[in-house]
């Protein structure tokens, strides 16, 4: 396999990982909107689907966001594909 | 101004700037203990923000094309991100949104989760590989991806008909806010945004288009958080809402039970003037279908990650890297917005329904309430309606009608804040409609001058010609949207979730698989483009036209007919047809990293 082919590779394994997490946060857990809500679980106090909604899922993707960000520089790094000065 | 040094300076430059809106606002609060009339401190704010959003449009005008269509490609990831947040949240983000959550509660929370949601998809599958391609516009990629006139021209239709849809519910923002701050009719209010929206992207095109963002979203926010915050306080709510707020939204629901939402007839509604609504739905309770929720999450996330706007902001970054950075600043931004305006509405409901606060009104007789100053200057101004419906002369819960704007608009003044504080917010909902519509006049306006005009037409064209057609476009395309907002015929909330339905038909699928399949090819993406397009336009003309839909996707879901289809016949049309040629497929590869020049530099 080329260098460029399993950098594609480990590319590829973090979207899927990215966006399981972000199918969870955006729609799984709206799949149980109403079972969640009744849960004893309540952030600051809100009852859980009300705060995701409001706070949770949002600041979730914010995070995930920059955790891709710097997994993908990572895998760019290790495969010598980190843009330098001047390559634009 | 030397270029290399304002870059430089960014920091000092939005500080002092940030310092100087901070004591304009002192300096109105104290003209208005020594008796400035609440009009004039409205037509103040307005006037002056955007005089200096004019100013910096002319300081950065260009005669470069690459200044002119993507910055110069040295914008800072941490200022890309602001521009980016005041390019995203319109006019309805900062008006409407708070309504939105006060009236519908958790089914329009959807869009909240899909309009941060979308980014993630923006950061994941396209940002950093659209700027390695080092693209102009949009339908630039599609069109050299792809090759050929037609998928170049497919893409332009349907990003106009996206953004377009978008545009003209942007400049009716400008407009109202115009017509209310400085009291002129909203005929000629809608001239005077536009005017303001042409000042900053004119002469300067994404460059100027680029730092009028950033000081934009710096009064929007201020103008946001600053009420959200007094009016917490004020109310004893907390003085950080966002941790605060539990006991008032249980309190809220608790009032709710007591009340009961009991169902006005249809006689009395038809008694209520056009576009304001009572509270019918729980505040915090689930009242939405897993589906209903779920599928306008998607449509809004889709829709995000297609809408040509917010895609071409991330082609200003120096590198694919701080592209990537910049989507994560972008939603930090964002979410300092979104996540206030579910506190602001909680704020803004419990102070009216709570009778033992000293601003709520239900529980009231029905006189008291109308004399009360602020609801005679809201109901003058159409935005709030009470009517004894039962006839005990007390009001109801269900006797209480209000505008989705009178949240954002009115709560500062029912809290009995200042009313330099009104006027701060009008000026934040101009800076928020202004910056979108600025982007989208420009996304239009760049993809008809570079992809039609110079690509298409007359690619021997020289850059002197190539920037007069794209301010002469400019002009035309903001006129015409100004008339067609002028005519007011949609509602600025509706209009906004179409546009990310129709750029979800269109070019969710031909962008994503033109960097994640290489075997997706011009014929698979000319058909995704215009099938999906068209089959999501014929279903919300059904459904509009009193089709029953089916499995529960309505008007404002259409996205997901249209972008299945999209997916389906784009599939389906390149696997039938040859497969790309080498050079395509090379191309493909060169996009997937990061390193080397940018794909359109090396040809």
């Amino acid at each position: 396999m080329s260098k460029q082919e399993q950098h594609w590779e480990k590319t590829r394994n973090l979207l899927f990982i990215t966006l399981a997490i972000w199918f969870v946060f955006s729609i799984g857990i709206f799949l149980f909107g109403a079972e969640m809500q009744e849960s004893s679980i309540r952030p600051f106090g809100y009852p859980l689907t009300y705060w995701f909604t409001c706070q949770g899922s949002l600041a979730i993707f914010v995070i995930l966001i920059f955790w891709f960000a710097g997994r993908q520089e990572k895998i760019d790094d290790e495969f010598g594909f980190t843009e330098r000065e001047g390559d634009q | 101004m030397i270029k290399g040094k304002f870059i430089d300076n960014l920091p000092k430059v939005y500080g002092i700037y940030t310092g100087g809106f901070l004591v304009f606002i002192i300096l109105m609060a104290i003209a208005e203990q020594a008796g400035m009339s609440a009009k004039l401190i409205g037509i103040f704010f307005v006037a002056f923000t955007v005089l200096i959003y004019a100013l910096i449009g002319w300081l950065s005008r260009t005669l470069q094309v690459d200044a002119y269509y993507v910055a110069g490609r040295q914008v800072p990831t941490v200022f890309n991100g602001m521009a980016t947040a005041a390019d995203w949240m319109s006019g309805a983000s900062f008006v409407a949104m708070a309504g939105g959550i006060y009236f519908k509660g958790y089914g329009y929370m959807a869009l909240l989760v899909g309009w941060t949601g979308g980014y993630v998809l923006v950061a994941s599958l396209l940002a950093p590989y659209l700027r390695k391609f080092g693209c102009y516009t949009v339908p630039d990629f599609i069109g050299t991806r792809y090759g050929g006139n037609l998928a170049r021209f497919s893409a332009v239709i349907v990003l106009t008909v996206a953004s377009f849809t978008y545009v003209t519910a942007q400049i009716n923002a400008t407009g109202t806010i115009a017509s209310v701050a400085l009291d002129i009719p909203f005929g000629i209010a809608v001239y005077v945004g536009l005017a303001s929206i042409l000042m900053c992207s004119m002469l300067g095109g994404m460059r100027a288009v680029t730092w009028t963002q950033v000081a934009q979203y710096i009064v929007l926010i201020i103008a946001y958080l600053l009420p959200v915050f007094w009016i917490s306080s004020k109310l004893g709510a907390g003085f950080f809402p966002h941790f605060m707020l539990a006991d008032e939204v249980a309190r809220i629901a608790e009032l709710e039970g007591q009340f009961g939402f009991v169902k006005n007839s249809a006689a009395d509604l038809a008694t209520v003037p056009k576009g304001l609504a009572g509270i019918t739905k729980a505040h915090s309770s689930v009242n939405a279908t897993p589906w209903a929720f779920i599928s306008l999450a998607v449509c809004m996330m889709a829709g995000t990650a297609s809408l040509p706007h917010v895609m071409m902001r991330y082609f200003t970054t120096p590198s694919v890297r701080t592209a990537r950075r910049s989507v994560g600043w972008s939603l930090f931004f964002i979410f300092l917005l979104y996540s206030s305006a579910p506190m602001l509405a909680t704020l803004s409901k419990l102070s009216l329904i709570d009778p033992t606060l000293p601003t709520g009104i239900i529980g009231k007789t029905i006189s008291e309430v109308q004399a009360i100053d602020w609801y005679q200057n809201w109901n003058q101004a159409n935005l709030m309606f009470i009517s004894d419906f039962n006839g005990n002369g007390t009001l109801e819960l269900n006797e209480f009608f209000m505008g989705g704007k009178a949240v954002v608009l009115a709560t500062p003044e029912i809290a009995g804040l200042p009313y330099v504080i009104s006027g701060l917010v009008a000026a934040g909902g101009m800076a928020a409609a202004m910056s979108t519509a600025d982007g989208l006049v420009l996304a239009i306006s760049n993809a008809l001058s570079h992809d039609i005009y110079y690509k298409i037409i007359n690619p021997k064209a020289e850059t002197a010609k190539r920037l007069i057609v794209a301010r002469v476009l400019l002009v035309l395309i903001g006129f015409a949207g100004a008339t067609i907002a002028a005519l007011e015929i949609q509602g600025i909330l509706g209009s906004v979730i179409w546009a990310f339905d129709f750029a979800m038909s269109g070019l969710f699928f031909p962008l994503v698989l033109g960097v994640w399949w290489k075997r997706a090819n011009a014929p698979g993406a000319v058909a995704g483009m215009l099938l999906g397009l068209i089959s999501g336009t014929a279903y919300l003309i059904w459904v509009r036209s009193g089709g029953s839909g089916f499995l529960g996707i309505t008007q404002l879901t259409f996205g997901i007919v249209g972008a299945a289809v999209s997916l389906v016949s784009m599939v389906v049309v390149s696997l039938i047809t040859a497969a790309p040629d080498a050079a395509t497929q090379k191309m493909v590869d060169d996009v997937r990293i990061p390193s080397g020049k940018t794909v359109l530099a090396q040809k």
